[in-house]
């Protein structure tokens, strides 16, 4: 009888939980569903040769290329994204040569100022970085870093200050143990050649890290690309180009399936790119939470 | 709110207790705020101190250092040639110079204009020669509002490098009277690799910051107390002080224009409404997926969770233009709805203020959640297994578990990023922008005050409509630019006192 008993209620937990991952099951795939919806849109509108407009269906009538050699040839798309290419590429190196650089000594360096220098940052980056950009671009635009030619410009505004996103990279050097440096350092090696031949080795997922989201902001930036560039389309980045082609009705109507096209070439390689460097990217990002 | 002790206090029920918690909290402001002007005050007085301190050091110094010493008082850099340290005193001797002749060539200019911002305006001049009236450049405030400013910041470094300058002396008088050697240039360089090598490392990303950062934030700083704007433009017609203005006519204390204030006003609560949605909803229903995904039973972890990292990858600016036409009068969802004939006119998304709002939060739920899935799986997998267990055992239900052990464990490690979320979405200004620009939300009143602000505009996006627009209002950007800092600035500090554990950053290693 209590054997029954018991047994019943094995069988009623077990049905209780067969239900909850049902539940479950279902939520996480219309989760999904409603994820992937707009890029499986975006991806079968690309494709659609019948008319330039936005329509009331997703599956294209006529299916071709149309859109993609309208955008490679017609349009200053490949400059613009050229230009994301290259601005990502540099910045990408020299943000990750200052990060490195601030992160590690601020975890491991005992020195006069210390303190003073992170809280300074820290009230810094309280401030809205958008707002040094009036200035800037007057002096850029002296120099000739803006407009056409706002490359250079866009490199030095996205890479110069980046000293101050050390946070999530000094929490990762905060967990190398302190007595590989000290043992190094007996051993007669220089702080430099600790840094050289110790930690940048054992530094390799919080590089990838930074390298990566590095190379992944520009191509997201909208604000100080549309700033710099000042209206030039000689100058933009893809953000800022690509809402210029849709910023209108009139040119909505006209862009439209190409401004899906551009989206999918945009999308592709920094995908295939993240996919590949993901394990990287969660534990950064992990990481930088926990240890704020 | 009466002290209460400890026993009195857990004789309080639940409820009871929350309120006698928030109850303290608010009758705490008052003694923060006293701690703050005493912090202040005791700031300020050890500052007097250390003055005075350097003051007496420099006076002893010069009276008791050798003549080499003395000299150095005004030619820099001459006790380190004297005494064989080439390196130090050249350096110091080419900044003496070069300051020197900055000053007299344009830095004096700058700074004799600096109290007007230029009183030559622009205007046509007669000319003899030419027997016409030709264009003739006046001043130009804004590059003496710039050049003024890095006068100033080029004559504070001279002082300090001066009184580096006295002190090596001193120190090089020491050494000398102790019988050792002094350091040579070589000895220098080579520390810059062992001893100083934070300096070497923290040059280049420093002098980034300082250029690129620092010196443009005083600068708008100033023009906040300016009247820059696209009529004053600086050139064609100066711009001069105006005290504190810029902020009177922000905060209505003034009330020539009661519309801004007004704008003002439903821009910041609503960018404070938003950030708080934009930031709990995220964190709640991210975790919450997190926990769907790894309860034990469920399969296909990794897909589920490859796909919405999968998201992340695709830039912002694709999904959320996209989402922003997905969602137009026009769009695919009013399309379909159409077509199915559910409605008969299309909804107005982005038109109507309330649904626009909650539009704009709904997506960023779409935006936010695989980032805090990620993060909260990360730190879910890091709580130990036996506490589940125990609790189950001791009776406990799911909702109890969640309640009493996952949530408080998230929260606590949480915490600052929590912060960091928060401000980031003050200052969000891509999902806003992109979702909504262009859209014309009623309210004519915020239209109106300048900027075309609209009623799901954050400060951010405020600030740049009004910077690109046809105004250019550069004195009131900078003034709401220092009005996001205040913001961010209490609401972190607020945090930080409530946070319990300001954790100790040597505990790591």
């Amino acid at each position: 009888m209590k054997n029954t008993n018991r047994a019943k209620r094995h069988m009623g937990m077990k049905t209780k939980s067969r239900i909850s991952n049902t539940i479950i099951y279902i939520v996480l795939a219309l989760m999904m569903v409603i994820w992937l919806i707009p890029f499986v849109c975006i991806l079968l509108e690309s494709f659609r040769v019948e008319t330039t407009m936005q329509v009331g269906y997703v599956v294209p009538k006529q299916w071709g290329f149309d859109n993609y050699i309208n955008l490679l040839t017609k349009t200053d798309f490949p400059t613009w994204y050229l230009n994301t290419f290259i601005i990502g590429l540099v910045v990408s190196v020299v943000q990750t040569i200052m990060v490195l650089c601030t992160s590690y000594t601020l975890s491991r360096m005992r020195f006069k100022g210390r303190r003073g220098l992170m809280n300074f940052l820290l009230v810094l980056g309280m401030f809205p970085g958008f707002i040094t950009m009036i200035v800037l671009y007057k002096v850029l635009s002296g120099v000739g870093m803006t407009g056409a030619n706002s490359v250079p410009g866009l490199i030095l505004v996205y890479s110069a200050s980046s000293g101050m996103g050390y946070y999530i990279s000094k929490g990762f050097f905060d967990t190398i143990p302190k007595s590989l440096d000290e043992a190094a350092r007996v051993d007669g090696a220089t702080r430099a050649q600790v840094f050289a031949k110790i930690i940048l080795p054992l530094a390799k997922p919080i590089v990838i890290y930074t390298v990566l989201t590095a190379f992944m902001a520009p191509w997201g930036d909208f604000m100080f690309a549309k700033y710099i560039s000042h209206n030039t389309s000689l100058g933009m980045n893809v953000a800022v180009g690509m809402q210029g082609m849709i910023s209108t009705p009139a040119s909505l109507a006209a862009n439209y399936t190409q401004f899906c096209a551009g989206g999918v070439l945009v999308a592709l390689p920094i995908t295939l790119l993240f996919m590949f460097l993901q394990r990287y990217y969660v534990a950064g990002v992990t990481g930088g939470a926990v240890k704020g | 709110m009466p002290n209460l002790t400890d026993l009195e206090y857990l004789r309080l029920n639940r409820f009871q207790k929350a309120l006698h918690k928030i109850g303290r909290f608010f009758a705490a402001i008052p003694r923060w705020f006293l701690s703050l002007f005493i912090a202040i005050w005791n700031k300020l007085k050890g500052f007097g101190i250390a003055i005075k301190n350097q003051v007496l050091d420099i006076i002893l110094t010069f009276k008791n250092g050798s003549w080499k010493t003395r000299v150095s008082f005004f030619i820099m850099g001459f006790g380190n040639l004297a005494r064989g340290q080439i390196l130090r005193g050249l350096l110091f001797f080419i900044f003496q110079v070069v300051f020197i002749f900055y000053m007299v060539v344009s830095g004096g200019h700058w700074l004799s204009k600096f109290g007007t911002l230029g009183d030559v305006g622009s205007g046509r001049v007669y000319d003899p020669i030419l027997d016409t009236y030709v264009l003739e450049a006046g001043d130009d405030s804004f590059k003496i509002l710039l050049y003024g400013l890095l006068t100033i910041i080029f004559i504070i470094a001279l002082v300090y490098t001066w009184r580096l300058n006295v002190k090596q002396n001193r120190i090089a008088d020491e050494i000398i009277a102790s019988g050792k050697k002094l350091k040579s240039g070589k000895d220098d360089i080579k520390s810059l690799t062992d001893d100083y090598f934070h300096k070497t490392l923290l040059a280049l990303p420093v002098a980034g910051i300082v250029i690129f950062t620092v010196i443009p934030i005083i600068f708008m700083i100033l023009v906040a107390f300016t009247n820059y704007d696209g009529a004053h433009d600086g050139y064609s017609n100066l711009f001069t002080w105006v005290g504190l203005d810029n902020f009177n006519e922000l905060l209505a204390l003034a009330s020539n224009n009661n519309n801004l204030s007004y704008t003002f006003g439903e821009i910041l609560s609503w960018t404070l409404m938003w950030a708080i949605f934009a930031t709990f909803t995220n964190y709640f229903l991210g975790m919450f997926v997190a926990i769907m995904i790894n309860k034990r039973g469920i399969h296909l972890k990794k897909l589920w969770r490859g796909i919405l990292v999968l998201t992340i990858a695709i830039p912002q600016f694709v999904s959320l233009l996209y989402v922003s036409k997905l969602f137009a009068n026009n769009g695919l969802v009013n399309g379909l709805l159409m077509d199915w004939g559910w409605i008969s006119s299309p909804i107005q998304f982005w038109k109507d203020p309330t649904l626009a709002r909650i539009m704009v939060i709904v997506v960023n739920i779409w935006i936010g959640i695989p980032y805090l899935m990620l993060i909260a799986t990360g730190i879910l997998m890091n709580i130990p297994k036996d506490m589940y267990e125990s609790s189950r055992i001791d009776g406990a239900n799911a909702f109890q578990q969640y309640s009493k052990i996952t949530l408080p464990y998230m929260l606590f490690v949480t915490g600052p990023y929590l912060l960091t979320s928060f401000v980031n979405n003050i200052n969000n200004f891509n999902v806003i922008y992109l979702l909504t620009w262009g859209q014309a939300v009623d309210n004519p009143l915020l239209t109106t005050s300048g900027g075309n602000a609209t009623s799901v505009d954050l400060l951010i996006t405020w600030l740049f409509k009004i910077t690109t627009g046809a105004t250019s209002n550069y004195k009131l950007a900078a003034v709401i630019g220092i009005m996001i800092f205040v913001v961010v600035a209490g609401i972190s500090l607020i945090v930080y006192n409530l946070i319990p554990s300001s954790r100790n950053e040597d505990d790591y290693s």
